[in-house]
């Protein structure tokens, strides 16, 4: 054991790595006995007993100290600065080995966790009680470091039973914090949720276990998946929702397969002239109302894909149906349907145009589906404010509805500076000169 | 040598020179020829540190973006894998090694975590059976990336949520390391100053990483008078709102990256005469954004409105500058003229891409929607009807916007109210999970642990008390000619920066009521200097302090620190350091839960 730095470094840096193992009784190799000794009397904390592996155990845990740190490999670069020098950091680097032969039974809890932290291998295995794993993990936690504290739970998840790393990490919040991450980290679901039930900690229970149907692609299990979160312990406002989410998707599934037949069929005239962008599956429920107030509009309640039936189900309220069903219509140009949707009758049976998202909305909308001038003129006409009227009428060019406003503000200039935006000799722009030169009008300006 | 890097009052050059000769030792270590595997998110961050050519003196000859399957063919003796810890890229590794064509020449495998190896990946290789594979695995401590003459950043996107979510201290642990680092190289800090539960964790450890170090004294003159620790979550208000700095206004509506913006080509197409138009660029524009470019630097912490007026100054000094060429009569007035031409050229190019970003950002900051958003943006911060639902994120919900938009609203009238009412928290509620869908309460629920949107618990909201007490509103914003760091949103002076100044000018101890408002411990430490490290200033030198911003900092408040910088009484030059360049959009991104 005399083998010194350089030839150490020599070797690592020259030899085939892969080309030795440790059952090899080559006299070349035999010095590296002690080192094998070192890695069999060591359970690396995370190591398995798998024997017949002894390549990896040397990559791993077979890094008897200091033998494959070449100056500087553990250099970073606070190492390298005046003020941190590297003995501070690696004491051990540039002794010879054999001062370290029972390394192993000599470190404290804290000697190793400084150790970890620098990177460096050392066993856990030989803190066999409860209290020196304890004292193990405190140290860790004091040091802020991440990658050590995930290393020592890594070491306690493996060595103590559920019960004891439960009660023990129920006390130490910090390094519990670190074993639910780590925990979400390997998707370790089972544990978590049992942690999760240990601590009492219901409603991130029921979250947590919510959170995994993001996983399940295929409908029909995310929907089961969906079921066996309902009556979870969500808060009462969750509770809905995702009783709603579970619905919703089984709605859609019963309505795609419905509309993928008559579509493949090709008898719904609906379907061929507008074919479907998309599956409706895990749409949100605003968009499956759209798809709805789309294909389905007509249909009677009782089927689940109609509009009122969905807006039923879910309590859609009335201004998201009236907005929802306005678009969708105004897209396929079903006039009908719009005006159907704002028109309501009174006790005498004389219809009344009511919007309950406001007819400046309405008209918007409609703009956006490029409804035709005597389309828009007419809800123009229906915005009860004067000025968000004309501002309205002179965005989407009704003419009329601007001519005939000035008119009634008697607003002789605004009139006249209109008179530039229509095209010349238009019939628009004969009528203002009609009015302009009227004289039955009493102009305010 | 990045110029860039030294105008600063510290030169951050040091520190990039540093990190690349660690760098430089690591390739070596590798001998013989190379293949660098990157992981892609750190192709950004290792740019600013190193280009090709340093890679390729230490005989890296080929580079691959980490993919599944198996490794593309590369004539190199080693392949090395340049990998943030994460566990999935792991499964992509272990892919790659072990579809390696056994019949093929061996190839030695190395790993270089950045900015730290992890025994959590490490276990997950050999849980795949490679780790044996891997004759280096080493780390390099990429901690603090220089981005500026003023500017550090960790770039690490995940460090708000680990801090503030998931309670892990990881990147706060990292945030020390680099701050020790700095010290290393630029002196012991004699004074932090902090506010925040996670500030408190960094100068704990600072403190403790020090007593470990005890071997020799640091015996470098410090630089840095003070260190200002500040929490993310001690101003959640000013990321939400919408930078109004020239910076601030690309990074919004484009995405700055490791300092590099991609534009849509449209405006840069090169006018030639009789080029019909056609030809159009498809791909987008890249440009690097940083001080070394001279106009940026005049522009990019201005508020966007004072913009225009300096690049038309700008356009008519240029040009009056190439008519110059008509006066030069002499050889040696001609020579004169045309020594300074490439000067004269690359100002010119400057200005064009100015010009053009300026014009593709006034598109939008001159729309209905972003005139209507900011109002309802400066009537929250201002404190008017915050507790009611609003019909302009009514609309917006109604018309589908993005929802990380609604989020951001949404998000700050709650910070502005100190929580919502419970029935309006539950009205945005379930508007959104209608509209967007019903796994978004996940999202909320996240948004709910940090913070940033809650119920309003007591029944008292705080924030007009704050807002008073640190003149967070100012009714007089002069955006030409600022005289308040209020200019980097039109009125809204960021609340971080706020105390910073504050700090600096007179004192914590005039805001005592409202530190114990904002939540987490303040808290003062001193490092004691040997005597002959004490600095005795000059009068009239300026101090410096590091501002750290823990979970992530906004170019406006970028700006607004620079603005303070530059104050001629303003005594105090400061140089930003933080875990993450973030704008409320990349902020609410990352707190949104997706698959697995």
């Amino acid at each position: 054991m005399n083998r010194t730095k350089g030839d150490e470094e020599e070797y690592w840096n020259s030899s085939k790595f892969k080309a030795f193992t440790f059952d090899d009784e080559d006299d070349e190799l035999s010095q590296l006995k002690e080192s094998k000794r070192a890695v069999n009397s060591l359970r690396d904390f995370v190591d398995d007993d798998d024997d017949d592996d002894d390549l990896e155990r040397v990559s791993w845990s077979g890094e008897p100290v200091g033998s494959r740190t070449r100056p500087g490999s553990f250099q970073s670069l606070s190492d390298a600065l005046s003020d941190t020098p590297a003995k501070s950091y690696a004491p051990e680097l540039g002794r010879p080995k054999g001062e370290y032969r029972d390394y192993s039974n000599d470190w404290s809890p804290s000697d190793t966790v400084r150790r970890l932290r620098k990177g460096k291998v050392c066993s856990l295995e030989r803190f066999r009680s409860l209290q020196d794993k304890l004292q193990l993990l405190e140290e860790a936690v004091s040091m802020h470091d991440g990658n050590v504290i995930t290393a020592v739970l890594i070491f306690l998840k493996r060595t103590l039973s559920k019960e004891i790393l439960f009660r023990e990490l129920e006390v130490r919040q910090v390094a519990l914090r670190h074993l639910i991450h780590f925990l979400k980290e390997i998707g370790d679901q089972k544990l978590l949720l049992d942690l999760f039930r240990f601590l009492d900690r219901t409603e991130e229970l029921a979250l947590s276990h919510y959170r995994e149907h993001l996983n399940i692609r295929d409908p029909d299990k995310r929907k089961e998946f969906l079921k066996t979160c309902i009556g979870l312990p969500f808060s009462a406002e969750d509770s809905a929702h995702i009783q709603d989410h579970y619905t919703l998707l089984e709605r859609q599934i019963i309505i795609e397969a419905n509309d993928r037949h008559l579509e493949s069929a090709g008898q719904t005239e609906i379907f061929r002239k507008h074919p479907r962008k998309a599956s409706i599956l895990n749409m949100p429920l605003v968009t499956t109302l759209f798809y709805s107030c789309f294909y389905h509009y007509t249909e009677a309640e009782g089927t689940f894909s109609s509009p009122i039936n969905l807006k039923k189900t879910f309590k859609i309220p009335d201004k998201q149906y009236v907005l929802t069903a306005l678009a969708a219509r105004a897209k396929l140009r079903a006039w009908n349907d719009v005006d159907a949707l704002f028109t309501t009758k009174n006790w005498l049976g004389y219809t009344k145009k009511r919007a309950p998202i406001g007819f400046h909305r309405v008209v918007e909308i409609l703009h956006k589906n490029n409804a035709p001038v005597q389309i828009l003129q007419e809800y123009v006409n229906l915005v009860e404010d004067v000025d968000t009227k004309l501002n309205l009428a002179t965005k989407f060019k009704c003419h009329d509805v601007v001519i005939d406003t000035c008119r009634d503000l008697k607003d002789r200039q605004q009139l006249l500076a209109y008179r530039s935006k229509v095209d010349k000799g238009s019939a628009e722009e004969e009528k203002i000169d009609a009015l302009l030169s009227s004289s039955q009008i009493r102009w305010k300006n | 040598m990045a110029a860039h890097l030294s105008y600063g009052r510290v030169n951050l050059n040091v520190l990039r020179e540093a990190v690349r000769r660690e760098l430089r030792e690591f390739l070596d270590k590798c001998a013989g020829s190379k293949a660098i595997v990157w992981d892609e998110y750190l192709t950004g961050p290792f740019g600013l540190i190193a280009q090709y050519s340093l890679l390729k003196e230490h005989e890296v000859e080929k580079m691959f973006t980490l993919k599944g399957n198996r490794l593309p063919a590369a004539d190199v003796k080693n392949i090395i894998f340049f990998v943030r810890p994460r566990l999935e890229l792991m499964n992509i590794i272990a892919e790659n090694v072990l579809s390696e064509d056994r019949r093929g020449p061996t190839r030695d495998f190395h790993i270089l975590f950045v900015p730290r190896r992890s025994l959590l990946c490490e276990q997950r290789l050999k849980d795949l059976g490679v780790l044996g594979s891997f004759i280096h695995r080493e780390e390099y401590s990429l901690d603090l990336i220089p981005f500026d003459g003023d500017l550090l950043s960790m770039e690490s996107e995940g460090a708000f949520k680990e801090c503030y979510l998931e309670g892990d201290q990881t990147s706060l642990y990292h945030a020390a390391k680099g701050l020790m680092t700095l010290q290393a190289l630029y002196g012991t800090i004699p004074q932090i100053f902090g506010k925040g539960e996670c500030a408190r964790q960094v100068a704990n450890m600072m403190i403790r990483m020090k007593r470990e170090f005890t071997g020799s004294q640091n015996s470098i003159f410090p630089v840095f008078d003070n260190l200002l620790l500040l929490d993310r979550n001690v101003d959640l208000l000013t990321p939400l709102a919408t930078q109004l700095t020239y910076e601030g206004l690309i990074d919004e509506i484009y995405g700055i990256q490791n300092s590099y913006v991609k534009l849509p080509p449209e405006k840069f197409a090169p006018k030639k005469q009789g080029d019909g138009g056609k030809d159009l660029p498809t791909e987008a524009k890249k440009l690097q954004l940083n001080s070394a470019e001279e106009l940026y630097a005049e522009i990019r912490d201005k508020n966007f409105n004072a913009v225009g007026s300096v690049l038309s100054k700008k356009a008519k000094i240029i040009s009056a500058a190439f008519e110059e060429r008509h006066n030069a009569k002499t050889v040696g007035e001609i020579k004169q003229f045309v020594s300074q031409l490439p000067h004269m050229q690359a100002a010119r190019g400057s200005l064009a891409n100015h010009t053009s970003i300026a014009e593709l950002i006034k598109d939008v900051t001159t729309s209905e929607d972003f005139f209507d958003k900011l109002t309802v943006e400066q009537e929250f911060m201002s404190g008017i009807d915050t507790d009611k639902v609003n019909n302009y994120i009514e609309d917006c919900i109604a018309q589908k916007h993005s929802l990380i938009k609604v989020l951001r609203l949404v998000c700050l009238q709650s910070v502005c109210n100190s929580g919502l009412k419970q029935k309006v928290l539950d009205y945005y509620k379930r508007e959104i999970l209608q509209t967007y869908g019903y796994e978004h309460i996940l999202t909320l629920h996240n948004l709910e642990k940090a913070g940033l949107l809650k119920p309003q618990t007591g029944g008292r909201n705080n924030y007009p008390t704050i807002r008073k007490t640190l003149r967070l509103w100012m009714d007089d914003v002069n955006e030409q000619n600022p005289t308040d760091i209020s200019y980097v949103y039109s009125g809204y002076a960021p609340l971080s920066v706020r105390l910073a100044q504050l700090l600096s000018r007179p004192g914590w101890r005039s805001i005592e009521e409202v530190l114990r408002i904002l939540p987490g411990p303040h808290f003062e430490e001193r490092q004691p200097l040997p005597t002959g490290l004490q600095k005795k200033r000059q009068p009239g030198e300026n101090r410096v302090t590091l501002v750290f911003f823990l979970g992530g900092v906004t170019f406006a408040e970028i700006a607004a620190l620079r603005f303070l910088s530059q104050l001629e009484d303003g005594g105090t030059e400061y140089v930003i350091a933080t875990t993450k360049l973030m704008n409320g959009t990349s902020w609410i991104e990352a707190l949104m839960e997706k698959p697995f």
